[in-house]
């Protein structure tokens, strides 16, 4: 037989890094496609206070549901493009046959888009939460909050993503599958962030986050990988 | 036993027993929605706290219940037609998402009509009728993913996971009054032991459930043999069975 | 039907778009040493067959076995051991022609810059391995993609309408490619609507 006999087999993590790196190669250059999101971000929360024009007291009572509200919309803009460009040319199908089983590569993918939207929105928040009015005080617990929400909405992003890649249209159809499961998330997640800043605990909300995040991080990656064969079909 | 279960995958099969099944579901259906309705609205004792208001219960719980059981039975219908490859599977569970989408409408209005007269608003932003508009959410994501596809086979499989995906919200509207604290009331009748309610005012609302879910029996039926028509228009047997 | 202790057997595959019944029955078989031309009308189903022997599709009858076993159950080995080319050349237009061919070649085995490079020597755009895949032309791109073949080191070829865009030097070198390939004991099933002209023996499979 031809096949080199010593070829040396990837092992699972090499092949996840090689994904990885793969992925932030590809988004890094194209900047302008990675701060889009960001820069939508910053505008839709200042959309808030100037359409409401508020005092800064009740700013600050709206700053938590508007923060996410916000983060909610500017992940969902780059959900669509998590595995659009790999269907589009072809490459998707050449990691599907690639010997690693998609899974590894769908959860390479997801992390590489957290990384440069969900942490990358994370780091701006601080900049944001002033505007809105939050005390500095509760900066720590909106960023972990933030953290693993959006953590969670991207896993529960690929899901959308790997069912609508093929369709028409499908970045209307993502946001209407991802929404209603990430609602959940909102009420935790602004909710955390409420008791922050009036001086209560977060840790309930919190801890339910984090459970709702371990939860998807486990199950979600199986789920993604069946949408993505289906659509692959 | 497994003998049944391999002939409800055959489409001739289970059209036929669709057909035998309906008009036995209509007729108990009627008998039970019918003496839950009188008994009721008329026998039953008006509640000392909420006088005749409290009797929009039976309506509002038992189609808030089939909201719940109708999306898990689309849950678990889809996911026989996604691992086990059984096309009836699919049939079933496109022919039960409108059904179970209206009950979830019907519970989230009723449960509304409700509300206003003991809480003073239409509307409140609490977990379980929060829970409830989202169950309905997912209803309209999963009918709306389902057409989305081109080739109708490719549709059912991804429409099945979605809504595989969404059956973890059926466990938190279900709970979400007992892990809560809410304006919501909580578990009247599932609670083990003796129920809170007395029996004349539940009797009729177990005769009602049991209704609805019969009710639910025969539209499903009817909608399921509509399905395999469609499905199978390309089979002789449906040509045949056109014809006559 | 014999099953063949090596080499790749279809059999009697079903596959239904809709309700167009896109494959009927169709089986075939390939030994080690054999190239397959698969021919036929557009719309007969020459890419469906691709994509179900190269596992993307299940089909709703039949199966396909490679080395005696059904690729169903062995997914990972199966795709170890296949290189597979649609009939676009599947690069990312940001990345250059030899990171292309890194991202996805190094996720089946180990291999060097220096290897990359030089398959791409031997397809000719040795010259384009540091450009984006943007700025190649359509033949360049086709030549990028056969050097990943080339570099996969695989024993089976599936390849669909592999003859696109190629120039005649092009084509001719694909030809002794294939030649090769095949006469080193692999096995190649190309999907062509045009005659092949490699100069080893082929067996036909026409779909209708």
């Amino acid at each position: 037989m031809k096949i080199d006999g010593a070829a040396v087999k990837v092992g699972v993590w090499e092949a996840f890094l090689l994904v990885l790196r793969r992925e932030l190669a590809l988004s890094f250059r194209r900047p302008d496609q990675l701060l889009q999101p960001l820069v939508f971000f910053l505008i839709v929360t200042t959309l808030f206070p100037l359409g409401l024009s508020v005092q800064l007291s009740l700013l600050r009572d709206m700053a938590p549901g508007v923060l996410w509200v916000a983060a909610l919309l500017s992940s969902l803009l780059s959900l669509d493009a998590l595995f659009k460009s790999d269907a589009d040319d072809g490459t998707l199908e050449q990691l599907a046959l690639s010997g690693q089983g998609l899974t590894v590569i769908v959860m390479a993918k997801t992390l590489a888009h957290w990384l440069v939207s969900g942490a990358a929105l994370v780091l701006v928040s601080p900049v944001v939460g002033t505007a809105l009015a939050i005390p500095e005080g509760a900066f720590g617990t909106m960023m972990l909050s933030l953290s693993l929400c959006s953590l969670t909405l991207s896993w529960l992003g690929a899901i959308g993503a790997g069912l609508t890649v093929g369709l028409k249209r499908g970045n209307v159809l993502l946001s209407l599958i991802v929404l209603p499961l990430a609602m959940p998330l909102l009420i935790f997640g602004a909710g955390a962030t409420d008791r922050a800043i009036s001086g209560t605990s977060p840790a309930g909300a919190l801890y339910l986050l984090a459970a709702l995040c371990v939860l998807t991080c486990t199950l979600a990656p199986f789920a993604a990988t069946a949408a993505l064969r289906i659509s692959l079909e | 036993m497994w003998t049944w279960f391999y002939k409800l995958a055959s489409p001739p099969y289970v059209f036929g027993v669709a057909a035998a099944l309906t008009p036995w579901f209509f007729a108990l259906a009627a008998l039970t929605i019918g003496y839950g309705t009188v008994a009721g609205l008329v026998f039953a004792p008006p509640d000392y706290q909420q006088g005749d208001a409290f009797r929009i219960i039976y309506v509002h719980a038992p189609a808030a219940w089939l909201s719940l059981f109708a999306y898990t039975t689309m849950a678990v219908a889809g996911g026989i037609g996604l691992i086990w490859r059984i096309k009836m599977g699919h049939a079933v569970a496109a022919a039960t998402a409108p059904i179970g989408a209206s009950f979830t409408l019907l519970a989230l209005v009723t449960g509304s009509l409700w509300g206003r007269p003991m809480w003073g608003t239409y509307w409140a932003w609490d977990p379980r009728l929060t829970s409830e508009l989202i169950l309905l959410f997912l209803y309209v994501g999963v009918m709306s993913l389902r057409p989305a596809f081109e080739e109708p086979a490719r549709g059912d499989r991804a429409a099945a996971l979605l809504s595989i995906v969404g059956v973890v919200n059926v466990p938190i509207i279900h709970f979400s009054v007992v892990w809560w604290n809410s304006l919501h009331q909580g578990a009247t009748v599932a609670k083990i032991g003796t129920p809170d309610m007395p029996g004349s005012m539940l009797r009729p609302l177990l005769s009602m459930l049991l209704g609805f879910m019969l009710f639910y029996g025969a539209v499903l039926c009817i909608r399921v043999r509509g399905e395999v028509l469609n499905r199978e228009r390309q089979a002789t047997w449906v040509r045949e069975a056109v014809k006559s | 039907m014999n099953i063949a202790p090596d080499g790749l057997c279809v059999e009697k595959v079903h596959v239904w778009r809709g309700d167009r019944h896109v494959l009927r029955g169709v089986s075939l078989d390939v030994h080690p040493g054999e190239l397959m031309h698969v021919s036929g009308p557009n719309g007969t189903g020459k890419t469906t067959l691709l994509r179900v022997v190269s596992g993307l599709l299940r089909p709703e009858k039949g199966g396909v076995a490679w080395q005696g076993r059904s690729i169903a159950t062995t997914a990972a080995e199966y795709q170890s051991a296949l290189a597979y080319a649609s009939h676009e050349p599947a690069l990312k237009s940001d990345l250059t022609a030899l990171e292309n061919l890194r991202f996805t070649v190094g996720l089946k085995r180990r291999v060097t810059a220096a290897e990359l490079r030089s398959s791409l020597e031997r397809t000719g755009v040795g010259a384009c391995a540091d450009l984006p895949a943007r700025v190649l032309s359509a033949g360049q791109r086709r030549r990028v993609a056969m050097a990943r073949v080339l570099a996969f080191r695989a024993e089976l070829w599936l390849l669909d309408e592999p003859y696109t865009n190629l120039d005649g030097s092009g084509s001719s070198l694909l030809s002794a490619l294939l030649a090769e390939h095949v006469g080193q004991g692999g096995v190649a099933l190309v999907v062509a609507h045009h005659d092949l002209n490699v100069a080893v023996q082929t067996r036909q499979l026409e779909l209708q």
